[in-house]
C-alpha cells in the first residue's frame, strides 16, 4: 500500500466538529439564536405591548394588549427552552405553532378597519420570514435526533477528534519524545503500550471495558521531523483509525504548540459498540485530558496525581488505602525518565 | 491517621482516614504540628463552593515535619520543618515561570471540571473541592505534598509554629492584598473585612507605607484587633455608621486611594441590597454576594484600585461596572501566588517588623476541629482565627 501520499484533512476535521452532523449543528445554532430572539421579543410584549402594537399596526386597546402580553409570554417560555434544554426540537416546533398562531391573529387584524394595513402587512411579512427559519431549525434538529444514541452515531460516522495544547518545552524535545511511540501510554490512558516494529509500523494495545483489550498495527503515512507526524492503522484492523499530531512553535518563546487531530472508524457489531464505550459520551474531553497529561508529564516529569483523582470519577479527597497500579507503575516509569528519558 | 471530613453543610467531623501515601516522585509527606481554619473554609463549610463530596478531607494552612520524600525531591531532608503554602504549584509550567504560582497548569487533575465554571483553570489547592483538584486537606495528622521541591519553606528552629505558620496563606494573601494597592506616599487605604485576611491586609498596608489605614467590619472585636494589633489608624462599624459617609469625611471628599475586599462570596449588611442578594442566593440566581465589593468600587477615589483577595466563586448581581468604567478605576485580583512571598515575608519575621500570631485567639486540639468550625462561623467568644494542634 502506497499510503505515503495520505494527508490528513485538517479543514474538514476542523469542519466537523466530533462526530455531531453538520446539519444538527447549524440547526442547534439556530435554535439558540432564535431563543435569544423569542425571549427579548417575549419581554418587548410583555413589558411595553402598546409598543409593539403600534409598531405591528393594531390599536392599542385593552384586549389587544392582553393577547399581547400572553404570546409574550409564550415567546419568552419557548426561548428559555431553547436556550437551556438539551433537548431542542420540541421546543423549535413549538416556535413553529407559535408563528401560525401570530399569522392567524395577524390574519384576523386585518379585518378590522381600525389597524394600519400597511403595518401589518409588514409585520405579517416578517412573521412569514422567521417561520421559515423555525421551519428550517426544527427539521434539521427532529433529523440530529434520529441520530442519537450515541454510539450508533460513532459506528456511523466514526469519532473525529481535534485538540490543542500549548507545552512550555522546546519544539524538538516535544517532537522526540511523541515520535518515540512507546511513550505514548504515558499520557494516553486507554493504550496499555504501543511496541515498535520497524521503522514504520507499530503494534498498539488498548484498554477496552470489561477487562478487554482492542489491539492493531498502525503504520507511519507521513513523518516531517519537528513539524508533523502521520500515522493510521493498516489494513483489516478492528479498529480503523488514524491520527496526526502538528508541532508549531509558539510565538514569543511560550514552548511549543501541539495540534492533534485524531479519527476512529469502529465497525459494526459488538466490537464497534465497545470501542464507542471506550471513548464514551465525551471522546473530547478525554483525548483533552492525554493532552493534558503530555503536558505533564513533560514539564514537571510525570503524571500529576490528588487523592481524588487516582480514583475513577469523582471520590472523596482522601488518601487511597492501596495506591492502585497504573499509579505505581507510572512512578517507576518517571524513574525512567529521568535517567534519560525525557530529559 | 484523624483528619478533619466534610460530610455535608455545615457538618464537619474528624475521622480516622488511610494515611497518605507518596503518588508522585516530588511528593513529600508531612506530619502536620499545626493547622488552622480559614475563612474560606468556611465558603466549604457553608456549603457555597460547587463540587465538596462527602469525606473530603479539609485544610490549606498547615505546616509540620517531612517524615517522608519522594526520588526527585533532593531539597528536603527527613525531620524538616517546613510551612506549606496553599496552592499547588509545578514551578516548570510558564505560569510558575512567571511566578503566578495559583495559576499552575499542572497542578489540578480536575482542570475539565474548572474550566467548566471558569472558562480556564487555576492551580490546584489542598482540601478545596474537586474544582481545584480534589487533593486531601492538613487539617489532619498528615499530608501529602505535591511538588515538595517548589513550595514548602524551610522554618528556622529559633521560630515558633504559631509565627510561621500564617505564612501558608493569610499573611501572604493579606500583603499580596495590600502590594496590588502601589500604595504611595500620603495614601489612605480602606480594608473592608476585620477577618483574619483583613487584618494581615491592614498591617501589609502599613509596612508598605500607607499614610492611614481604615478598618471596615461589624464586629467591634474585631476592629479592637484591627486598631490595637494590626496599626489600623482608623475604625469604621457599618452597623452603626453609613461606610460611604465616614469614608468620604475622612479623606475630604476624596474617597481612599485603594480599597480592599477582603470578605468576599458571603459579605452581610444591613441595607436592602443584603435582602436583594441573599434572597438571589437562595434561588440560586447568583452564587456570591458582593455586598463589599460594590461598596469598596463606589467608595475608591477616581482612578484609583480595587483589591480583591476575599474569596469570589462564581456568579455576581448588580457589579457596577459603570463606576470602574466612568471614574477609571484598575481591579486587580487574585488568589495568592503564596510561593513569591514566603521569603520576604519570613525575613520580615526574622527581622521582628510582624509578628503573625497576633491574630490567634483560639488554640483546639485537632480533635476540637468541629468546634472551631461553629465558634469561627457564629463569631463566639471574641473568635478570629483558630489554630489547630495535633
Amino acid at each position: 500500500m502506497t499510503s505515503a501520499t495520505h494527508r490528513y484533512d485538517y479543514a474538514g476535521a476542523e469542519r466537523r466538529r466530533e462526530g455531531n452532523g453538520g446539519h444538527a449543528d447549524d440547526g442547534e445554532r439556530m435554535a439558540r439564536a432564535l431563543g435569544v430572539f423569542s425571549i427579548g421579543l417575549g419581554l418587548a410584549q410583555v413589558l411595553a405591548p402598546h409598543g409593539v402594537a403600534r409598531a405591528i399596526g393594531v390599536e392599542d386597546d385593552d384586549g389587544n394588549r392582553k393577547t399581547m402580553r400572553a404570546l409574550g409570554f409564550r415567546e419568552i417560555a419557548t426561548g428559555v427552552g431553547l436556550l437551556t434544554q438539551q433537548r431542542l426540537a420540541p421546543f423549535a416546533w413549538g416556535r413553529v405553532t407559535g408563528d401560525a398562531m401570530d399569522l392567524a391573529l395577524l390574519g384576523r387584524a386585518f379585518n378590522s378597519r381600525r389597524n394600519d394595513r400597511g403595518r401589518l402587512a409588514a409585520a405579517t411579512a416578517a412573521v412569514a420570514g422567521v417561520t421559515i427559519l423555525d421551519l428550517v431549525a426544527s427539521q434539521r434538529l427532529t433529523r440530529s435526533a434520529e441520530d442519537s444514541p450515541i454510539s450508533a452515531r460513532v459506528r456511523r460516522q466514526g469519532i473525529r477528534v481535534h485538540k490543542a495544547i500549548t507545552i512550555h518545552r522546546p519544539l524538538e524535545e516535544v517532537y522526540e519524545f511523541w515520535r518515540k511511540l512507546e511513550n505514548l501510554p504515558r499520557f494516553m490512558v486507554h493504550l496499555e503500550s504501543v511496541r515498535t516494529l520497524d521503522d514504520r509500523r507499530s503494534y498498539w494495545k488498548a484498554r477496552a471495558p470489561l477487562g478487554l483489550t482492542v489491539e492493531w498495527t498502525a503504520e507511519i503515512v507521513e513523518e516531517r521531523p519537528h513539524e508533523l507526524l502521520s500515522w493510521r492503522s493498516v489494513e483489516d484492523s478492528q479498529v480503523p483509525n488514524r491520527g496526526t499530531v502538528r508541532f508549531v512553535r509558539a510565538p514569543g518563546d511560550r514552548g511549543t504548540e501541539v495540534h492533534l487531530d485524531l479519527r476512529y472508524d469502529p465497525p459494526a457489531g459488538a466490537v464497534g459498540a465497545t470501542i464507542a464505550k471506550l471513548f464514551g459520551e465525551e471522546p473530547s474531553q478525554q483525548v483533552d485530558g492525554d493532552l493534558r497529561r503530555l503536558k505533564q508529564v513533560l514539564e514537571t516529569g510525570e503524571v500529576v496525581h490528588s487523592d481524588a483523582s487516582i480514583h475513577r470519577g469523582l471520590h472523596p479527597a482522601r488518601p487511597p488505602e492501596e495506591v492502585p497500579s497504573q499509579v505505581a507503575a507510572g512512578r517507576s516509569r518517571s524513574f525512567a525518565s529521568q535517567n534519560g528519558g525525557v530529559e | 491517621m484523624r483528619a478533619t471530613c466534610w460530610e455535608g453543610k455545615r457538618t464537619v467531623k474528624v475521622e480516622t482516614v488511610p494515611d497518605p501515601k507518596i503518588l508522585n516522585q516530588r511528593d513529600a509527606i508531612v506530619r502536620v504540628t499545626s493547622t488552622a481554619i480559614c475563612g474560606s473554609d468556611l465558603h466549604l463549610y457553608n456549603g457555597f463552593v460547587p463540587s465538596m463530596e462527602r469525606g473530603d478531607i479539609l485544610g490549606h494552612e498547615f505546616m509540620g515535619e517531612v517524615v517522608e520524600v519522594g526520588r526527585s525531591v533532593k531539597n528536603l531532608s527527613l525531620g524538616d520543618r517546613v510551612v506549606v503554602p496553599f496552592p499547588i504549584a509545578c514551578g516548570n509550567c510558564a505560569m510558575c515561570q512567571r511566578d503566578l504560582f495559583s495559576l499552575c497548569e499542572n497542578s489540578n487533575p480536575n482542570q475539565w471540571l474548572a474550566r467548566k465554571l471558569w472558562g480556564h483553570s487555576p492551580a490546584g489547592i489542598f482540601g478545596y473541592s474537586h474544582l481545584t483538584g480534589g487533593y486531601a486537606g492538613g487539617q489532619a495528622e498528615y499530608a501529602r505534598v505535591p511538588f515538595a521541591d517548589v513550595g514548602p519553606l524551610k522554618v528556622p528552629s529559633g521560630m515558633a509554629d504559631e509565627q510561621a505558620l500564617f505564612l501558608s496563606d493569610i499573611f501572604p494573601t493579606g500583603y499580596m492584598g495590600a502590594e496590588m494597592c502601589d500604595i504611595k506616599r500620603g495614601d489612605v487605604i480602606a480594608v473592608w473585612g476585620a477577618g483574619p485576611v483583613g487584618q494581615f491586609a491592614i498591617a501589609s498596608a502599613k509596612l508598605l507605607g500607607a499614610e492611614r489605614v481604615v478598618a471596615i467590619d461589624r464586629f467591634s472585636y474585631r476592629l479592637r484587633i484591627a486598631k490595637e494589633k494590626a496599626g489600623a489608624t482608623d475604625i469604621i462599624n457599618y452597623e452603626d455608621t453609613s461606610v460611604s459617609e465616614a469614608l468620604m469625611e475622612l479623606t475630604a471628599g476624596r474617597g481612599p486611594d485603594a480599597c480592599i475586599d477582603a470578605v468576599g462570596m458571603e459579605a452581610h449588611g444591613h441595607h436592602p441590597m443584603y435582602a436583594y442578594d441573599r434572597a438571589k442566593q437562595a434561588l440560586m440566581l447568583e452564587t456570591d454576594r458582593p455586598l463589599a465589593l460594590r461598596e469598596a468600587i463606589l467608595s475608591c477615589r477616581n482612578g484609583g484600585v480595587v483589591s480583591v483577595i476575599g474569596v469570589y466563586g462564581g456568579f455576581i448581581d448588580k457589579f457596577p461596572m459603570g463606576s470602574v468604567m466612568n471614574r477609571s478605576l484598575t481591579i486587580r485580583t487574585g488568589q495568592c501566588h503564596v510561593q513569591r512571598y514566603l521569603k520576604p515575608l519570613l525575613e520580615r519575621i526574622e527581622r521582628g517588623e510582624i509578628d503573625p500570631s497576633f491574630v490567634i485567639t483560639h488554640r483546639l486540639k485537632l480533635e476540637d476541629a468541629p468546634r472551631g468550625y461553629e465558634m469561627f462561623l457564629h463569631k463566639e467568644d471574641g473568635c478570629e482565627k483558630v489554630v489547630l494542634s495535633t
